[in-house]
């Protein structure tokens, strides 16, 4: 599903990561974590297109695609879905008008009709429940005045709405207490399929007891340097990353 | 070169005046102010952005006034918008035309400025304020009365259309008088509508009077052709209890200088002046506002936002005074702009001059581009970049357009905006 070969990018001429390589199929969930700064976020930021960063070598093809090709909205189209870690206030934007824009918008560059008002708010109702979001929320601007798990739980929720193939959940958990790691989580589970597959980007351990993963790979100074089981995880959590780094930098 | 004295421009203006009978008294101060003081010169700081004075001298050769202009009931018809449902006051450059208005004086009086004989007339916006204001006295040749009596509500809006075009001079006056006596209620429309694309300069005085425990609304468009030079001094009374509401809209002209003044007389008044410029091309628009809390207990709001593509110019100045009577006064104050090109410029100052003690003042002002971080968020999930930039900018837009509380109004205004943000802008 997603192929990535050798990716390097910059920003502002500063090399972040340094030859990634990933294989994801349909199914499948990754967990991507290390130490601060060593490139998570950005490898989620590349994969959804951002500008800022420059792609300087290597290639991405999601489901047979050039990926790196796409413009931003052209990559959700396709079915890529970045979960913010940090989701943008949007004061003037309902919501629902945005969901509805955007839902369409994917629908109509699928080849599906739009979505009436009725319809829509048919499968929103439905979807809401799925990350037990309340509904005054969402006629609300969008994020604006939301608390942190508010955000993030809308996250998810515009998730759901989109169905995508690939879901990238960058940090989607940090600074989330337990009852709303929970929520989100059950959210991201109930999503999963045999035919979409997630990316899991955070720095704590503890969100692996929730979405627990296939595959977890450490990300160091831009390329992964190690590759396993949730065990890895695990071993994480207690030995912290020093011992990865002391590999790393002595191979070096 | 020629050098501009501000003397210069205000001769040319002495020689042009009409000769009338009537409003001696205000034609007399008009005179004496001007040929003191004199139209703004260029350094003035009043107009140190917005050199009127100057684009005056290049654009304008024919300083008598413009005759009336050939107008006919299709114009009048193309100019109302769709759910509109009240009176029209036409007035072809400045001057009302019976014929084409509707007036239905059910529950409100209307009549020419000369019949009036109103004495507060020249009272509310004072010679001294502006220089513009004495140049408007000395040259209107009669206006319009608007009085709404004690009590009454008036439902429908009343709709003050103005046509204008440069014709065998360039020069339009225009003055409205509005007296809302106690406890009514009244909501004015305005729009000016340019016959044509030749430069014209405009200059107009509104005054209104609010009386006690009255309310009144009033929401302006602005929407002229690329050259036009416009003055317009709008200036409130608003008495004890009462409330007043303007909402500017302004899309287009050449050089648009906007005086509003609010003089908030007593307690428990509300002064509340929102306005949104969305310029492109050239087009070049000045906000001066000032509100004045006189006594304790009177509120002002203010929101004024812009967004400016092209070479497009705005100026925004507000201005606040809150004197030592007033305290507890609530007054906020709000301007932001979004700057969409490098060469667009916005000049922006708060001017807050606060002698009481206890009072809640606020003001605050950004400029910037649009938010990357915002387009990128829509663009993430699904939305084409041209479709997330319109939406941002239309809801940034939106929050000024949310007072005009005149519906049909309200959507005619944001259709204009929507064709604009949608096309190239």
């Amino acid at each position: 599903m997603l192929s990535i070969k050798n990716l390097h990018a910059s920003i502002e001429g500063t090399p972040i990561l340094r030859g990634i390589n990933l294989e994801v199929k349909p199914g499948e969930v990754h967990a991507i974590m290390g130490p601060n700064g060593s490139g998570k976020s950005t490898l989620a930021s590349v994969l959804a297109g951002r500008e800022e960063y420059e792609v300087t070598e290597g290639e991405v093809s999601f489901l047979g695609k050039d990926l790196l090709e796409l413009a931003p909205e052209d990559r959700a189209r396709e079915g890529v879905f970045l979960a913010f870690q940090y989701p943008v206030e949007i004061p003037g934007v309902s919501s629902t008008n945005f969901l509805r824009t955007a839902v369409n918008q994917v629908r109509e560059y699928r080849g599906l009709d739009a979505l009436d008002a009725v319809k829509f708010l048919t499968i929103m109702k439905e979807k809401m429940k799925l990350v037990e979001i309340d509904q005054k929320l969402l006629s609300r601007s969008l994020n604006e005045g939301f608390s942190g798990g508010e955000k993030k739980r809308n996250e998810i929720f515009q998730m759901a709405m989109l169905e995508p193939k690939l879901a990238i959940l960058d940090e989607t958990d940090s600074g989330l207490d337990i009852d709303a790691l929970r929520v989100v989580s059950n959210g991201v589970n109930k999503l999963k399929s045999p035919d979409n597959a997630t990316i899991v980007v955070t720095h704590y351990q503890r969100l692996l007891d929730y979405i627990v993963p296939d595959y977890v790979h450490v990300l160091y100074k831009g390329r992964i340097v190690k590759s396993g089981t949730k065990e890895l995880a695990l071993e994480l959590e207690e030995k912290g990353y020093d011992w990865i780094k002391e590999e790393v930098d002595a191979a070096v | 070169m020629t050098t501009i004295t501000k003397h210069k421009i205000t001769d040319l203006f002495l020689q042009n005046k009409p000769l009338t009978q009537n409003f001696e008294n205000l034609r007399k101060m008009g005179l004496e102010t001007l040929e003191i003081k004199g139209l703004p010169a260029l350094k003035e700081e009043e107009y140190k952005f917005t050199q009127i004075s100057k684009r005056l001298d290049q654009q304008i050769t024919n300083f008598k006034a413009a005759q009336p202009a050939s107008l006919n009931k299709e114009l009048i018809q193309k100019a109302i918008f769709e759910g509109f449902e009240g009176d029209i006051i036409v007035f072809n450059n400045g001057e009302f035309v019976p014929t084409l208005s509707t007036v239905s004086h059910q529950n409100y009086s209307f009549s020419l400025l000369s019949d009036s004989k109103s004495e507060i007339l020249g009272s509310i916006a004072k010679v001294e304020n502006d220089p513009f204001v004495a140049l408007n006295n000395l040259s209107f040749k009669d206006g319009a009365f608007i009085s709404v009596p004690k009590g009454k509500k008036v439902e429908k809006p009343i709709f003050l259309l103005h046509f204008n075009q440069a014709n065998q001079g360039q020069v339009i006056n225009q003055r409205v008088l509005i007296d809302v006596a106690e406890s009514a209620e009244v909501t004015f429309l305005e729009n000016t509508i340019s016959l044509d694309e030749e430069v014209y300069f405009s200059n107009s005085v509104v005054e209104v009077r609010v009386a006690q425990n009255s309310h009144a609304h009033y929401y302006r468009l602005q929407n002229e052709n690329r050259k036009a030079i416009v003055v317009n001094n709008f200036v409130t009374d608003i008495h004890r209890d009462a409330t007043f509401t303007s909402v500017a809209t302004q899309l287009q002209g050449g050089m648009l200088r906007n005086n509003l003044t609010m003089n908030l007389l007593d307690s428990g008044c509300e002064g509340n002046m929102y306005g949104l410029y969305l310029l492109n091309g050239k087009t070049h628009v000045d906000n001066h506002t000032n509100v004045d809390h006189t006594k304790p207990h009177a509120d002002s709001n203010e929101l004024y936002k812009g967004i400016l593509a092209d070479s497009s110019r705005g100026v925004f100045n507000g201005k606040i005074f809150v004197r030592q009577d007033a305290q507890k006064t609530n007054a906020f104050q709000q301007n932001n702009n979004i700057l969409l090109s490098e060469e667009a410029i916005i000049n922006t100052k708060p001017q807050l001059e606060i002698w009481a003690d206890d009072v809640k003042c606020s003001h605050g002002c950004t400029t910037g581009q649009l938010d990357e971080e915002a387009l990128f968020y829509l663009q993430a999930r699904g939305i084409g970049k041209e479709q997330a930039r319109g939406l941002l900018l239309f809801a940034f837009a939106g929050e000024v357009m949310e007072h005009i509380s005149y519906e049909p109004f309200q959507l005619y205004c944001t259709n204009l905006i929507q064709e604009r943000l949608g096309s190239k802008f």
